[in-house]
């Protein structure tokens, strides 16, 4: 149903609905919706304890729609990527997916995303935010044609322990030899769809692809067939609790890109975020590697690190010190939530060399609202490994049939 | 009550400078003296009925820039003065198309994508960079510009401060200030859109009050001069004074006079007295003289110094500096009651953009021919134009239903090539401008109740602005900071002990800011303490 045509103009209703919305609004039992990269999405539908353990106990539908996505293509593809980030896209196999960074020529990161491969020239760029200014810019020299296609593409985030049921039982032929950042071909409901193996909960789960229409068909279908695997709807709340037990950093919460500060010393590298892993300095030239390779020689001066916070209070913004005195601040909290599965109070935080080592004591200056009463506590806090939660079945395949 | 005896301090003017550097002063306990030429206070911040129950803002029109360190500190508020932002504004375009700016960020990028996907991505680096430099040069607003040639310790530790700051940019953003102060809006503008109406409208606010065209040098920080005050934080936005432009200098007066100060309009300054090198006092047109050990000259540095200060006072070579400042005529205005709201089919019906400035120029090119027209010596024959209804958003300028348009026009000259101005020649420059907008607006023409045309001639006369130039002198890197309005004399003070410059001559410059007569205050404080040692 082309709703476009009846749509109020942009400046009286700025945000657009993707293609799930109908089926969202139907669900959302509190109206609480969020803009995310232009568009209305649902934030909470029920409650968000509810919906974050389907994540880690059922399967969960996401409306993953609003991120950016990129068609890149063209024989210059594969050097174009393997200038833009910091991964070797050479070694990224057909039909797989890679999650990457890039940087500018300073070594700073302006986003973090994932490259799907599909053909030796086509690749589709995921990112949080808007760049075909940046992307476009990269493009100057290489033979590659970079077009944005977030509005021709719908996408659900299937995640959870039973999402391979689901998906078995929506009759997806094979999808149990899809291994993790693979990609695959299937149908759902007679509606041809992309299925990867991919995620932003670090559990078992898939992202889904399909033209916008048929979006409404396969979130029935996906809602029907997961109907006795506890399937349900939800917001970016729940998924925000999974993603940080999961130790994933997310924009405009743990780093902003160095395309947006303002004010000197915001931006952040891939090595202080605690990304190294993703940086190759042997593949060649990228743009950022100069700059990166003078860190990692010199040593970051920060870094994100886990901290396991004592209490239950999440650390929300709070100031670290490396003492309970509170005099000398090293550092402050990025994201920071209670783990009702591991049972833990977790968060990410931006420390000051030396302070970031596993293992170190930190102390969180932590504001309580208590009865409108607002109280202090310094909270011990260990640095230690991410990811906080990383459980066997999200990578066995095939997957345990729930 | 006319106030009698002796001051401490006489400012001479009672423009929103004249007016803030009095308040410091009379705060700090000095005996102090406004006068003012005209019957009203405010120099080109008023509010004037000239047409029935019509209120125009008939000088400046919009508000951004004045320092919130002052709004604060003088408890303008206080004294009746409310600052109310607006939203966005638009370019109506010669094919009928039109580009609007929207508060609302998504609408924002959907606006700019309608002409080009890329420059509503660019946008976003295109106001990183712009509130980058604004982060730099606002600090600098409300200090004293350091003297580079002086070994005075002040000096030696405001350039190390300047210094320091500049050097904490980091060497890519040090390279790009520097490129930024000195090159042109269009060239500016071009490292980062690509569609022409998108650049014709950002290019606007780096002409006005300029005897500048786009694309000459020095253009790109008149640009972010226009860029850099703010409204509750919101940097970059402007908003009107409630009750028009003249709310501003009523509050400071009111302000003053809380304070002790006291305010003389309806008089005329003659000669600024001068003996044994010292400032004395003043002599009024009328023959009256009233005597002040400091004199504060909230008048450009032309006026203050050709003007009303006797040559024999000054040193040669100064007053030839004073003679060389520019200060070139090259914006008109025109102030109109409407009969009702003016259509625009352009504009999409509901779009909130015409309550902000509208514009008619959609291209760089076009705004460059409207100055090439200036250098002829004639008013743009397709000038550009910031438009604005204010009673859209203030009900308390006109009659229910009617409304106000303010209409700031670039360029037009202080002399014409081909003779004098005269009525016939405001006549026909106004028409210039009413037919430009009725190529917009059909129904323009027949709501024009009451129109105000002022050209630069008008406006030198009325407000005593040197050929009517609204900032008191160019904005160029050759007249900033240390150099505005002439080296050597860029820290309010004359060659003249006692006597003071507070106006838009002086560092920062203009606009309704403040920041000079809050400076000038300062400075004169300074100089006090120092003669008299505690």
């Amino acid at each position: 149903m082309p709703a476009d045509a009846v749509r109020p103009p942009h400046f009286e209703q700025p945000l657009l609905q993707t293609p799930f919305h109908a089926r969202a609004r139907a669900l959302s039992q509190v109206d609480s919706f969020i803009p995310w990269a232009g568009y209305t999405t649902v934030d909470v539908f029920t409650h968000v304890e509810q919906e974050y353990f389907a994540i880690r106990n059922a399967s969960t539908l996401y409306d993953l729609t609003p991120m950016v996505k990129y068609r890149i293509t063209g024989r210059g593809g594969s050097a174009y990527l393997n200038r833009l980030v910091t991964r070797d896209v050479g070694k990224l196999k057909i039909d797989r997916v890679a999650y990457c960074v890039w940087c500018n020529d300073a070594g700073h990161l302006i986003d973090d995303g994932t490259v799907f491969r599909f053909g030796e020239n086509e690749y589709r760029l995921c990112t949080a935010e808007r760049q075909i200014d940046w992307l476009l810019d990269s493009a100057v020299g290489f033979e590659v044609d970079v077009t944005e296609i977030t509005e021709e593409v719908a996408a659900l985030a299937l995640q959870g322990p039973t999402s391979f049921a689901v998906l078995k039982a929506a009759g997806l032929a094979g999808i149990e030899r899809l291994r993790p950042f693979e990609i695959g071909r299937f149908s759902i409901a007679t509606q041809p769809v992309t299925v990867s193996r991919t995620g932003f909960t670090g559990d078992l789960g898939y992202e889904i692809w399909m033209v916008p229409g048929s979006a409404e068909v396969v979130w029935d279908a996906l809602m029907v067939a997961g109907r006795s695997r506890g399937i349900r709807a939800i917001g970016s709340q729940a998924l925000n609790v999974a993603r940080i037990e999961a130790g994933f950093i997310s924009p405009k919460i743990d780093f902003l890109s160095a395309e947006r500060t303002i004010r000197i010393g915001r931006e952040r590298s891939p090595l202080e975020l605690g990304l190294a892993w993703l940086v190759d300095f042997d593949k060649g030239h990228f743009t950022g590697r100069r700059a990166l390779l003078e860190e990692s020689r010199r040593g970051v001066r920060r870094r994100l690190v886990g901290l396991d916070v004592e209490g239950n209070k999440p650390a929300h913004n709070a100031l670290l010190y490396a003492q309970r005195s509170g005099k000398h601040e090293i550092g402050f909290v990025t994201s920071a939530t209670w783990s009702p599965t591991c049972k833990r109070n977790i968060a990410l935080a931006m420390v000051d060399a030396p302070h970031f080592a596993v293992g170190g004591i930190l102390w969180a200056d932590i504001y309580l609202n208590r009865e409108l009463v607002w109280e202090r506590r310094m909270a011990r806090s260990r640095v230690v490994e991410r990811p906080f939660f990383a459980p066997d079945r999200r990578r066995a395949t095939p997957p345990a049939d729930f | 009550m006319a106030p009698v005896g002796s001051y401490d301090a006489i400012v001479v003017g009672a423009g929103h400078n004249g007016l803030v550097a009095a308040c410091y002063l009379a705060r700090a306990g000095l005996k102090t003296l406004v006068l003012e030429r005209q019957p009203y206070i405010g120099g080109a911040a008023v509010s004037r009925r000239l047409y029935r129950d019509f209120t125009y803002s008939n000088c400046s029109y919009v508000c951004s820039l004045l320092r919130p360190e002052i709004i604060r500190t003088l408890q303008l508020p206080r004294f009746g003065l409310q600052l109310i932002p607006y939203e966005g504004g638009c370019t109506m375009m010669r094919d009928g198309g039109h580009l609007a700016l929207y508060d609302n960020h998504d609408a924002l990028r959907r606006e700019i994508a309608r002409h080009s996907k890329r420059d509503a991505e660019a946008y976003e680096r295109y106001s990183r960079d712009v509130m980058r430099q604004c982060k730099f040069i606002k600090p600098l607003l409300m200090r004293e510009p350091p003297d580079p040639t002086s070994f005075k310790p002040r000096d030696i530790l405001e350039l190390l401060h300047l210094g320091q700051r500049f050097h904490r940019l980091g060497e890519r953003r040090m390279y790009d200030t520097l490129r930024f102060w000195s090159m042109s809006a269009a060239d500016f503008l071009d490292e980062y859109f690509e569609s022409e109406i998108v650049k014709a409208h950002f290019a606007g606010s780096s002409i006005i009050g300029t005897a500048l065209g786009p694309r000459s040098p020095g253009t790109a920080y008149v640009l972010l001069h226009h860029y850099m005050g703010d409204i509750d934080d919101t940097v970059g936005a402007w908003g009107f004074a409630r009750g028009g432009m003249g709310a501003i200098s009523n509050a400071l007066g009111a302000s003053l006079q809380a304070s002790g100060g006291a305010i003389r309009s309806g008089v005329e300054v003659a000669r600024i007295l001068v003996r044994g090198g010292r400032a004395r006092g003043v002599a009024l047109a009328s023959g009256e003289e009233i005597r002040s050990r400091l004199v504060i000259s909230n008048l450009d540095v032309r006026r203050t110094f050709l003007k009303t200060m006797d040559p024999g006072d000054l040193p040669d070579e100064f007053l030839r500096r004073v003679r060389n400042f520019k200060i070139r005529g090259s914006s008109g205005k025109l102030n109109i009651a409407l009969d009702g709201l003016p259509s625009f089919p352009a504009i999409p019906a509901g779009a909130p953009c015409i309550r902000g400035d509208m514009h008619v120029t959609d291209t760089v090119e076009m705004m460059e021919r409207a100055y090439d027209d200036w250098k002829d010596g004639r008013w743009s024959r397709a000038p550009y134009i910031d438009m604005l209804i204010p009673s859209q958003i203030d009900p308390s300028m006109v009659p229910d239903g009617k409304h106000y348009m303010s209409v700031f026009v670039q360029y037009c000259p202080y002399v014409l090539a081909d003779g004098e101005w005269d009525g016939q020649q405001r006549q026909a420059f106004g028409d210039t401008v009413i037919d430009t907008i009725a190529r917009h607006s059909p129904d323009f023409k027949s709501l024009i109740l009451h129109a105000e045309i002022r050209t630069p001639w008008d406006i030198e006369n009325e407000v005593g602005l040197t050929e009517g130039n609204i900032f008191q002198g160019e904005l160029t890197m050759d007249q900033l900071l240390f150099n505005r309005p002439i080296p050597g004399y860029a820290q309010y003070r004359s060659p003249v002990r006692g006597m003071y410059m507070c106006g838009s001559s002086t560092h920062p410059g203009g606009g309704v800011m403040g920041a000079p007569g809050a400076n000038a205050a300062r400075a004169v404080l300074r100089d006090l303490r120092r003669m008299q040692p505690a």
